[in-house]
């Protein structure tokens, strides 16, 4: 199997890679720099905002009822957990407001945990994309974790109805969800581009998880008040300052305190605790994700 | 076109430079059975240290250097390492040894590259563009001239179809069309041509001469001898993960046509 020589032109050591820098080539696959990377991400914008509207439309483009289950699943969604935490359980006892409470704390969670689960799936699900073209591949989970922002546009539209319904009208305080809001973007943003790296590195992740989202559903207070359920000395004082200091805990008070009037008692440190997980995360997760950017292609 | 080496009189401009590429893959699980649960816990008890883990080495110390304007072959038989080759030249798949220095970002255009099967031809026009760094105004512009392109209009308003009912030559045309919109420093085109039918190949052929006139580099792997010597001019034939040969296209493949023959 040895090559005949006068077949393949021999070079010396060295000579290709002269060549190359005589004629200023780059080496290929190559990681750009970080305000590098960041450029070629803003110049991307475009194509980032289209993708997120595209996978949006896609979701439900197979569903006769096309994009009314937008609001429908969130609802049904508020539903579910009304009658199984609020009737069954009880835990609406002693929490005013309880139906906007409620709804409120599962629509925020849902923006986290399907942000989450997009970034899972940010690169495996887009390989095509990814072999294909040529892209800064942080496009992918920041479009992903733009259409989950969009989804909650329409679920916030669903929450505005309920709250009418339930006696909530509109007041100043309402405009804090903007800010709220795109903290918990930013740090979903962050998170969602962890989980990218991880699960093109080891798709195991991805069924994990579930299991993982669902404890800290449980323990973010979502569907019951932390306050009432903790209260009393069953639990060291230090735990319940770790689950209120919880970033999905944390984003779901904010947006509590600023729609329900009846809800109280935030002090000012949240809003800290929420700027600082959202620019922790954020950053984190970009460095963090533009590190294994030339490894994405593979597998 | 014997030497193929950059003699200090030499005007012509390298886009790519392979230096004594070597690339290995790593295969999980290539011996175990994934879906078996009891190989994995046997795996887990017994071999703590590193599961059925298996090293391929597909490419083995290949260097060349394409020059602007060319279109380059590549041609051997089945797992000899081209498409692993291309990946690497394309940036997605890191040498393990040596490197690939390119002329700007060569693009890859593969068979099994799907786009997004759930959005509809016409929108995966517009994301294709945009990713690859369009301009919303760029591809405006030559919107109708990819769908016409693409021929996947003939038969019908195909375009507004979800890209999963497409047929895997309608797929195929389509990539080819949004990729080929742009013009490329060095395209690499893996078997994508042989999915269409007769008339878009003689219509791509046409493509990739144009793009090799604005100054771009192209390579071609086929298994059709017959469109390697028409479309190239150099090809390099790749054998279990060495180059056996680099030259003018139809001295290669006259050759490489004698070895498959003689097997």
């Amino acid at each position: 199997m040895s090559t005949p020589a006068q077949d393949v032109p021999t070079y010396a050591p060295g000579e290709l890679a002269a060549l190359a820098a005589r004629h200023g080539l780059t080496v290929s696959g190559a990681r750009p720099s970080l305000p590098a990377y960041i450029r070629q991400l803003w110049g991307r914008r475009h194509f980032i905002a289209a993708f997120a509207t595209a996978k949006l439309t896609a979701q439900y483009s197979q569903a006769k009822l096309g994009q009314i289950w937008q609001i429908v699943t969130p609802l049904l969604n508020a539903t579910v957990y009304y009658f199984i935490f609020g009737v069954l359980m009880d835990t609406r006892r002693g929490v005013e407001d309880f139906v906007p409470f409620l709804v409120t704390g599962v629509f925020i969670w849902t923006f986290t945990s399907s942000s989450i689960t997009a970034g899972t799936r940010a690169i495996s699900g887009n390989i095509g994309l990814v072999r294909a073209l040529h892209f800064p591949r942080a496009s992918l989970p920041v479009a992903l974790a733009l259409q989950q922002l969009q989804q909650l546009l329409f679920s916030m539209g669903a929450l505005v109805l309920i709250l009418l319904v339930f006696g909530q009208y509109p007041r100043p305080a309402w405009l804090l969800a903007i800010p709220a809001l795109a903290l918990q973007a930013l740090f979903n943003t962050g998170l969602s581009m962890v989980m990218a790296r991880l699960t093109a590195r080891t798709p195991d992740i991805a069924q994990l998880t579930p299991f993982v989202l669902r404890t800290w559903m449980y323990s973010s207070g979502v569907m019951w008040s932390l306050d009432h359920l903790l209260s009393g000395d069953r639990v060291p004082h230090a735990v319940l300052v770790a689950l209120e200091y919880n970033p999905a805990a944390i984003y779901i008070n904010l947006m509590r305190y600023a729609l329900i009037d009846s809800y109280s008692g935030l002090p000012a440190h949240v809003w800290a605790a929420a700027l600082g997980w959202a620019v922790l995360c954020g950053v984190a997760g970009f460095v963090y994700f533009w590190k294994a950017e030339e490894t994405y292609g593979r597998g | 076109m014997a030497d193929l080496k950059d003699s200090p009189g030499d005007h012509r401009v390298p886009t790519v430079v392979v230096d004594d590429v070597h690339i290995t893959y790593t295969v999980n699980g290539a011996r175990t059975g994934k879906g078996s649960a009891t190989s994995a816990l046997s795996r887990l008890t017994t071999r703590r240290a590193t599961p059925g883990a298996r090293k391929v080495h597909a490419v083995k110390g290949v260097s060349f250097a394409a020059y602007k304007g060319e279109a380059i072959g590549l041609i051997g038989s089945n797992g000899s390492g081209k498409s692993t080759l291309l990946k690497a030249v394309a940036g997605l798949l890191p040498p393990t040894r040596g490197q690939v220095h390119t002329q700007g970002q060569p693009s890859l255009l593969g068979v099994n590259a799907a786009l997004m099967g759930d959005l509809t031809g016409e929108r995966n026009v517009v994301l294709g563009g945009l990713a690859m760094g369009m301009t919303r105004e760029q591809i405006r512009e030559r919107y109708d001239e990819i769908v016409d392109f693409s021929g996947i209009n003939e038969k019908g308003d195909f375009i507004t179809l979800p890209m999963r009912t497409y047929s895997s030559g309608m797929g195929a045309r389509l990539r080819f069309s949004i990729a080929a919109a742009k013009s490329h420093d060095v395209l690499l085109i893996d078997e994508a041509l042989s999915t269409g039918d007769a008339k878009f190949q003689r219509r791509s052929k046409d493509r990739i001469k144009e793009l090799r006139a604005e100054a771009g580099t192209v390579f071609l792997v086929s298994h059709s001898n017959k469109s390697i010597t028409e479309t190239c001019d150099r090809a390099l034939w790749l054998e279990a993960g060495t180059l056996r040969m680099d030259g003018p296209a139809k001295e290669v493949v006259a050759a490489y046509e004698a070895f498959t023959k003689r097997k």
